[in-house]
């Protein structure tokens, strides 16, 4: 059997694997930080709760109307889209101009709502939900087994990116959040409605996280504190890269999902800590972040 | 760019009155206070009053950073949850007396602090609060596969010795008055402290770092000696209340806690001498009530945030203090 540094292969590919799939929601979520955090300067607290609610509403969407995995895939993060959308309208339109640690502090409160009603209802355990049919089994690659469902997230995931990079550097629309992200009240002059913008752009980063959500549903249990933890290391993943770049945060939270795979391979006691240490060490050498503006 | 905190509800009076005037100010809610503390341990049940103090001796100091630097740290729970694991650590395992024992706590905050703070304090505003989040984080795995914690379990069982080897704390009544000599000790500093030319310049930095800077003040100097203080003085209380319920536990350093003590803080009154104070009664009177529902606590929480946030961010004693024209 071959090995790599005392692993044998098999068991590296299939961790790199999984360290992509992290590396996948990583990338997706601080990407839908960022492009919050550039329009509405709020650092969504509430990301993880939103995540959570999209795997969620698939599992809800399944248990109660039948529908499976691939209406669940649009439904789901359309409707946590605009409940995220009726939050902005409501809550944090009011905030705006405030110090941002408010905006951190209103929506962890909100965090904490939706993640004890959902406890309430759905206790901690979690419930487990089956991965469509058409994806399931796996491919032998000859030094490894390939299951489809994890490839297709994370095939999914890097077109997601591509595409939301695509919207925002190569489009009209991406061009007007791009300037209002620069200088808001000129935009505005120019005839542009910001405060819609601002509140379809947050709509647009609560349905990638509640995409995420729903793509996870069958890797993880569906349970309403899968996204608790989960913001915290994301939130590093963004300290890490810089909030300033859409292609650096993609690509940190790749890298970082790859090395985290990697820690688990070689030294499995680390792995839970390691996103943190290299935080800490990219905050020594590089205080501003990989790819970020002197904040 | 350094938060700035709507906190100032008497700034128009502070403007007018010099230091001095406003700390005379004080002295009647102070009276009340230690009268009240006085009191109550032969009315209502001590060991619930001990929970109050310790919450509200690190609503004090969580408050010195947040309401007096305009720092939000999202990590505070490592300060506190460390000094208890080291405190119940060094009292169980190494036999070392009551105020040995707390010091060791307090001492390994102020370290943590220290060096927590040396790293967080490279990015301002809203990153400091995802790094020192991150932080806690990292240190709660840490507690979760040390050995010396206990994992899920925790250090049971800490003894509450003898103070000066003399007198037993195993009495509620005689633990209780050394933790409100404790928590008064801590208030006062921090009164002291914000009342300090050193207060005055954390105020400064606060309002308007660039300026600070400017009139020759380093600001990051000042900011971290703010956040070894703020993390001692955590440790402080976190060491109490491991000694007071005999148990370190991973809660006490998980995010759960860096959140209620901001809570705490947010609807006392940002930057008020007084709100951590009555932040922290009203916060463990509700959790208290509310625990029978049980999950329903976390709700009430995050709802309390979101009304503070949107509708009430001066808190009850910011309210109280600009309806009394006084600084509070």
């Amino acid at each position: 059997m071959t090995t790599i540094f005392g692993v044998p292969i098999q068991a590296l590919f299939s961790q790199l694997l999984v360290g992509l799939i992290n590396g996948s929601f990583y990338a997706l979520l601080s990407l839908g930080l960022a492009i919050i955090f550039g329009l509405l300067n709020i650092v969504n607290f509430a990301h993880g709760a939103f995540y959570m609610l999209g795997a969620l509403g698939a599992w809800l969407l399944l248990e109660h109307f039948g529908i499976g995995y691939w209406p669940a895939l649009i439904i789901s993060p359309l409707i946590v889209g605009l409940f995220g959308a009726l939050i902005e309208r409501t809550m944090l339109k009011r905030i705006r101009g405030l110090d941002p640690i408010y905006g951190l502090l209103l929506t962890f409160g909100l965090a904490l709502v939706i993640q004890g009603v959902g406890r309430n209802y759905f206790g901690v355990s979690g419930e487990p939900y089956d991965m469509p049919s058409q994806l399931s089994g796996g491919t032998n690659l000859g030094f490894m087994f390939l299951p489809n469902y994890r490839a297709w997230v994370v095939l999914v995931s890097v077109v997601l990116c591509a595409l939301t990079w695509f919207i925002i550097e190569r489009t009209r629309l991406g061009s007007y959040l791009r300037a209002a992200t620069e200088n808001p009240l000129l935009v505005q002059a120019f005839g542009i409605n910001v405060p819609r913008l601002i509140t379809l752009t947050y709509g647009l980063g609560v349905g990638l996280a509640a995409l995420a959500g729903v793509m996870a549903a069958p890797i993880y249990r569906v349970s309403p504190l899968m996204g608790a933890d989960l913001i915290i290391v994301v939130f590093a993943v963004v300290v890490i890269g810089g909030m300033g770049s859409i292609f650096g945060s993609i690509l940190t939270g790749f890298a970082l999902g790859v090395i985290e795979g990697l820690t688990k391979v070689y030294y499995p006691e680390a792995s839970s800590t390691v996103v943190f240490v290299i935080m800490a060490i990219v905050l020594l050498v590089k205080p501003a972040g990989l790819f970020g503006r002197t904040a | 760019m350094t938060a700035r905190v709507e906190t100032e509800p008497g700034a128009a009076v502070q403007g007018r009155a010099p230091a001095r005037d406003m700390v005379r100010s004080l002295r009647m809610p102070t009276l009340i206070l230690i009268a009240v503390c006085l009191v109550a341990p032969f009315v209502i049940y001590p060991v619930f009053l001990m929970k109050m103090l310790c919450w509200a001796l690190f609503a004090c100091a969580f408050n010195l950073l947040l309401g007096y630097v305009g720092l939000l740290s999202f990590g505070h729970a490592l300060f506190f949850g460390a000094a208890g694991y080291l405190t119940g650590h060094a009292a169980l395992v190494w036999g070392l007396p009551f105020e040995l024992a707390v010091l060791t706590g307090v001492a390994t905050s102020a370290v943590l602090g220290l060096a927590v703070g040396w790293l967080a304090i490279r990015r301002q505003g809203i990153y400091f609060a995802m790094i020192t989040l991150a932080l806690a984080q990292m240190f709660y795995f840490f507690c979760l596969r040390a050995p010396f914690t206990g994992g899920e379990d925790g250090i049971q069982g800490v003894p509450r010795g003898k103070l000066f080897g003399l007198i037993s704390l195993e009495p509620n009544l005689t633990m209780y008055f050394v933790v409100l000599a404790i928590f008064l000790f801590g208030f006062f500093f921090i009164v002291r402290v914000i009342h300090s030319p050193f207060g005055q310049v954390l105020k400064a930095v606060r309002e308007n770092e660039p300026r600070a800077v400017s009139l020759g003040y380093r600001a990051d100097q000042y900011k971290l000696i703010a956040f070894v203080l703020s993390a001692a003085l955590s440790g402080l209380a976190g060491s109490m209340k491991a000694v007071v319920f005999q148990l370190a536990s991973l809660t006490d350093v998980y995010w759960t806690t860096s959140g209620e003590v901001i809570l705490m803080v947010l609807l006392g009154g940002l930057g008020t001498v007084f709100g951590p104070v009555v932040g922290a009664v009203a916060i463990v009177c509700v959790e208290s009530f509310f625990a029978q529902f049980g999950g329903w606590v976390t709700v009430i929480q995050g709802g309390l945030f979101v009304v503070c946030v949107l509708a009430f961010r001066r808190g009850i004693i910011g309210e109280l203090s600009r309806v009394l024209r006084r600084p509070l």
